[in-house]
């Protein structure tokens, strides 16, 4: 365990690195057991402020000693059950930061065309922006596989029983993949809308994906989710002509969840709506740049 | 079932502040406070409780589970409105809400007993 935020590996998790164009798994380097070299690597670049954080927390663990002496048995914790998670994730913020990197975070439930979306992304892209990518799902290195294939760097994270990806995982990811300053990184989540929404991971922003094949409502069966994105990329509307699917009431009850929310209708198969998808990237990737430029 | 991270943090929490107390300190009860509006259900994080705490030093304990109503200010007539879905609206007509509470997730309080 990390003495510094009681941190510690979570069990079950499998960290691969596609090493090579080689499809095969086999040629796959499974990591089981977490590098904790390259892990506290990351962790330490982060913990420039650990002196005072360390005797802040054993201040407050001799008040809560004393306290408890004082006053029987009931010892007051008022904390966060998810402040372990914000501050890794808050350390995986700063890490990009320093770099420069735009890190979103891809969201919604299986089956949307996630994988399809980040591969024609990707392809569309790679001679203009230097694009890595983080993948989670509970088992299998099939999406891995695919977006190896399009040439780009790939980890693929295995939860296991784990329905989301935290920001642990995503730091153990990040010291595996290593990613260039100034790239975007597209961190692929476990396809389920409802707990990713939960755990930071210390993206700049969430992106949402709905299909036009799933139920127009959605964004209001799920406000979590669409209220903690800040992109709404509505799929697949190359089956518009195919479906009963109202587009606009849609979109009102994701901006009833979330008036701010930005909405891009696309089609990763037909390449509709993708330039505009486009431009709000190219438009955070020069933010981020600016962000990295200031003194 | 992001409940069984989440008890387990809680329980990971619980026993590093019951080891500063000292080695034999047990606690013997937990306290949470949960949000209405939070996405976490009560009775996961109960049924994810006993499982987690087992052979740790919150083994045998009881969780408490204090759950705290949504309220929101409205922005456009100032008055205060309890919410039970994250859409909505203030008795005025407006969706120009910002939550006062209902998303907590909090561990507030713990008891502990020496064992001998």
């Amino acid at each position: 365990m990390c003495v510094t935020c009681g941190c510690s590996d979570t069990d079950g998790v499998t960290i691969t690195e596609l090493t090579s164009a080689d499809k095969r798994s086999r040629n796959s380097r499974v990591y089981r057991a977490v590098d904790q070299s390259a892990k506290h690597g990351l962790h330490v670049r982060g913990h420039a402020h650990s002196h005072t954080h360390g005797h802040a927390q054993h201040e407050s663990a001799e008040v809560v000693a004393l306290h408890a002496r004082m006053h029987g048995t009931t010892v007051a914790l008022e904390q966060d059950i998810l402040a372990k998670n914000q501050h890794l994730a808050e350390h995986n913020r700063d890490w990009f930061a320093e770099r420069g990197i735009l890190a979103l975070n891809l969201v919604s439930s299986p089956g949307s065309g996630k994988t399809t979306l980040l591969e024609r992304t990707i392809r569309d892209l790679q001679q203009q922006l230097s694009i890595n990518v983080i993948e989670g799902d509970q088992a299998t290195l099939n999406d891995a596989e695919r977006i190896r294939a399009t040439g780009c760097q790939v980890i693929q994270i295995n939860t296991g029983t784990g329905c989301h990806l935290d920001a642990d995982m995503l730091a153990r990811g990040l010291a595996r993949l290593d990613p260039p300053s100034g790239s975007v990184l597209m961190i692929e989540n476990v396809g389920n809308l409802v707990c990713p929404a939960l755990f930071d991971l210390g993206e700049q922003a969430k992106v949402v994906i709905l299909s036009v094949t799933e139920g127009e409502d959605k964004p209001i069966k799920y406000p979590h989710m669409f209220r903690a994105s800040r992109v709404m990329l509505l799929n697949k509307i190359d089956l518009l002509p195919h479906l009963r699917f109202d587009v606009e009431r849609c979109i009102a009850y994701a901006r009833q969840v979330n008036p701010g929310i930005e909405v891009f209708r696309v089609s990763a198969e037909s390449g509709e709506g993708m330039a505009e998808w486009y431009g709000w990237l190219r438009r955070e990737i020069d933010q981020q740049r600016e962000l990295e430029a200031l003194p | 079932m992001h409940e069984l991270s989440l008890t387990q943090s809680v329980v990971e929490l619980c026993a590093a502040r019951a080891a500063e107390q000292g080695a034999r300190t047990r606690v013997t009860r937990v306290t949470l406070e949960v949000g209405a509006l939070s996405a976490v259900m009560p009775d996961a994080l109960r049924f994810c409780f006993d499982a987690c705490t087992r052979n740790t030093a919150l083994d045998g304990a009881e969780l408490e589970i204090v759950e705290i109503p949504g309220r929101a200010r409205c922005l456009d007539c100032a008055g205060e409105v309890t919410v039970s879905r994250l859409f909505d609206t203030c008795g005025c007509g407006s969706a120009n809400l910002v939550l006062v509470s209902g998303e907590e997730l909090r561990v507030k309080q713990m008891e502990v007993e020496e064992c001998a």
